[in-house]
């Protein structure tokens, strides 16, 4: 029911205390408003995280090679190392709990990619055709690298959606199309797109293609590969075969880490868990913290409104009010005012948040290395608001029940 | 209408238990005009907060219209203070905050009655103590005298059985202290119970019983 004299009551009293209000207001405003700010900080940058690892397989390894630091054999430390075909099937074919694996090569950035008089650089990258799982590559139109591409040395390239946009416009038709690439021809057979933006530039080619087309030798540059469902234990053994392996063919110091360079997305992965783990408990605890910051603030608000309103009290009761309608006066102006200031932290603070996304996304700053699609659990600030209010009347509940029970002669002589 | 019988009370600290009514034999019937009087320390004040149900006695038995009023509850002295005694205290005791018809009003809040009614009933009895035209001034742009006026308003718009007034021209010069107790006379005619605590003769005199206290007991009546 509505009781329009208990509303009067409460404005009234708001009205006449309004630095109390204010201030009783901006501390449960203020934590609430916080608590949505570090949510929604803290899960854009998860999320930005979380988008980069999304890229790529999260169980993915990367293999490259560097100089040798160690002699060996009659070696000298330092000799540069440069893998080859032979050592990417070596891998393949020996290395247990792989999946899925390609070799790259990566065509020079000085050559250009030509279309109808129009010359651009674009990264190429020459793979195989399990290259496609392991990037995540989502074809739109025709097909990806095959087994007979490689085989054949086909030259056949496979363009991104927004280096095709740059180089054919918009409504050109690209697919059968022929780009020169530093001079040869290749015909365009497919056109992915690619969660990362960055990645919808590149152009893919068989591996074998680049290697006699730019080359002439059957060089690598580096593997990636993918090892199923392993532990990161499992992973960490993979790893340490993969080692022996490469180290065996080309006469490098099985000790001699720096030679081969390793990249573990699985550990990255772990490690980036256990830190946004650590992040996320950082932030409610720091959120916590200035929610019970509130709560002490309206419990201590209520304190001095009692003390404030014993005289009042006092008269209230010789005129005939029961202790409950006291009680009851009490909490509700705090409950309401609680209620009010915290829903508006509430408000204000998703609408900065998502004002940020929304912008972001209206102006396409999806690229911002640390930033991305922050969001907040509106659930979860509700309870977050409930349990404050509950907290701050609860606090309240024992100065009001004081009052209630106090002698009317006695605060009115106060 | 107002029975006590051995009516005791002390005041217990940690250290010393002072007895302040020591054994009040008393009966007040429906119309009297009564004044208590003592001198302060006497005792009289409390017996008027025991009468009042804002005070609990010790030992004793006190009767209200019939009603023995023995270990009430908070809620319960609520209920028959609204229903059956109306206030008048020394310092007036309105809220600063609400204007002379709101406080006037008060009483009816909490016997739940619509705001229609308790805004009109708060005007009647205003007129009723001459202060109609000062309805919507607040209590602080009013004299002594016109405050204590709206007190007893208040007082009487629950139409109680009893009227307990502390003191009521204890803050008052001659003149108002006068046209107050006018105003209670008129109201006693009507056949409300009025107890009156104070310690000035002239006070006493115009009301039709004195009943004397000192150092806890009754001296005369």
């Amino acid at each position: 029911m509505f009781d329009y004299d208990k509303w009067q009551e409460i404005f009234d009293s708001l009205k006449r205390h309004k630095l109390r209000t204010f201030a009783t207001a901006l501390a449960v405003w203020w934590g609430i408003f916080m608590l949505v700010i570090l949510l929604g900080a803290g899960n854009g940058l998860r999320n930005s995280a979380e988008r980069d690892f999304a890229d790529d397989a999260i169980n993915s390894l990367f293999v490259w090679s560097n100089r040798t630091s160690k002699p060996y054999k009659g070696y000298k430390a330092g000799r540069r190392i440069r893998f080859q075909n032979k050592d990417a099937q070596a891998v393949k074919t020996k290395v247990e709990g792989i999946d899925n694996m390609s070799a790259r090569y990566f065509v020079s950035s000085a050559y250009q990619t030509e279309y109808n008089g129009k010359a651009l650089t674009f990264r190429i990258r020459a793979v195989e055709d399990t290259y496609q799982v392991i990037e995540y590559t989502e074809m739109t139109e025709g097909r990806y690298v095959n087994s007979i591409d490689l085989k054949d040395k086909r030259k056949v390239a496979i363009i991104g959606d927004l280096a095709k946009e740059k180089l054919f416009g918009k409504d050109t038709k690209a697919l059968g199309e022929y780009v020169r690439i530093n001079g040869t021809k290749f015909q365009i057979v497919g056109i992915f797109t690619d969660s990362n933006k960055r990645e919808r530039e590149y152009i893919y080619m068989p591996l074998t293609t680049a290697q006699s087309v730019f080359d002439k030798i059957d060089r690598v540059h580096d593997m990636v590969l993918t090892v199923g469902d392993a532990t990161p234990e499992q992973a960490k053994v993979i790893e340490k075969n993969i080692r022996t392996e490469l180290a065996a063919l080309n006469y490098i110091d099985p000790e001699d880490e720096q030679a081969i360079g390793i990249y573990n997305n699985i550990e990255s992965y772990q490690e980036f868990k256990m830190i946004f783990s650590g992040f996320s408990f950082f932030i409610w605890f720091v959120g916590i913290g200035s929610i019970i910051a509130g709560v002490v603030g309206v419990s201590n608000i209520m304190l001095i409104t009692v003390k404030d309103r014993t005289k009042e009290i006092g008269i209230r009761k010789a005129l005939g009010a029961t202790p409950w309608s006291i009680v009851s006066m009490i909490m509700q102006e705090s409950i309401f005012l609680t209620a009010v200031a915290g829903y508006l932290g509430l408000i204000m603070g998703f609408t900065i948040i998502y004002g940020i996304d929304y912008l972001m996304k209206t102006y396409e700053i999806d690229d911002l290395e640390f930033f991305y699609n922050p969001e907040v659990d509106f659930a979860s600030v509700m309870l977050a608001l409930i349990f404050l209010i509950v907290c701050g009347t609860l606090a309240g509940l024992v100065p009001a029940l004081q009052a209630a029970r106090v002698n009317p002669v006695v605060a009115m002589k106060s | 209408m107002i029975h006590l019988k051995g009516i005791r009370k002390s005041y217990k600290t940690e250290f010393t238990s002072l007895e302040v009514l020591k054994g009040i034999d008393l009966s007040i019937e429906e119309g009297d005009f009564v004044s208590i009087m003592g001198s302060s320390g006497s005792g009289k004040s409390t017996l008027l907060n025991i009468l009042g149900l804002l005070d609990e006695y010790d030992t004793g038995e006190y009767t209200l219209d019939g009603v023995l009023m023995k270990d009430l509850s908070q809620t319960q002295a609520a209920l028959y203070r609204n229903q059956f005694l109306g206030f008048v205290f020394q310092s007036f005791n309105l809220l600063p905050f609400k204007s002379a018809k709101e406080n006037v009003a008060l009483p009816l809040y909490y016997k739940k009655i619509p705001r229609k009614i308790r805004q009109e009933k708060a005007l009647e009895y205003l007129e009723k103590v001459g202060l109609k035209d000062w309805a919507d001034h607040l209590p602080n742009q009013m004299s002594g005298g016109q405050q204590q006026r709206v007190a007893i308003a208040r007082a009487l718009i629950s139409e109680p059985k009893v009227i307990l007034a502390d003191e009521p021209t204890g803050a008052l010069d001659t003149q108002t202290s006068h046209d107050v107790m006018e105003i209670f006379k008129e109201v006693n005619k009507q056949g409300i119970t009025i107890i009156i605590v104070t310690h000035e003769e002239d006070i006493a005199e115009m009301t039709n019983k004195v009943i004397r206290l000192k150092d806890g007991n009754m001296v005369t009546e």
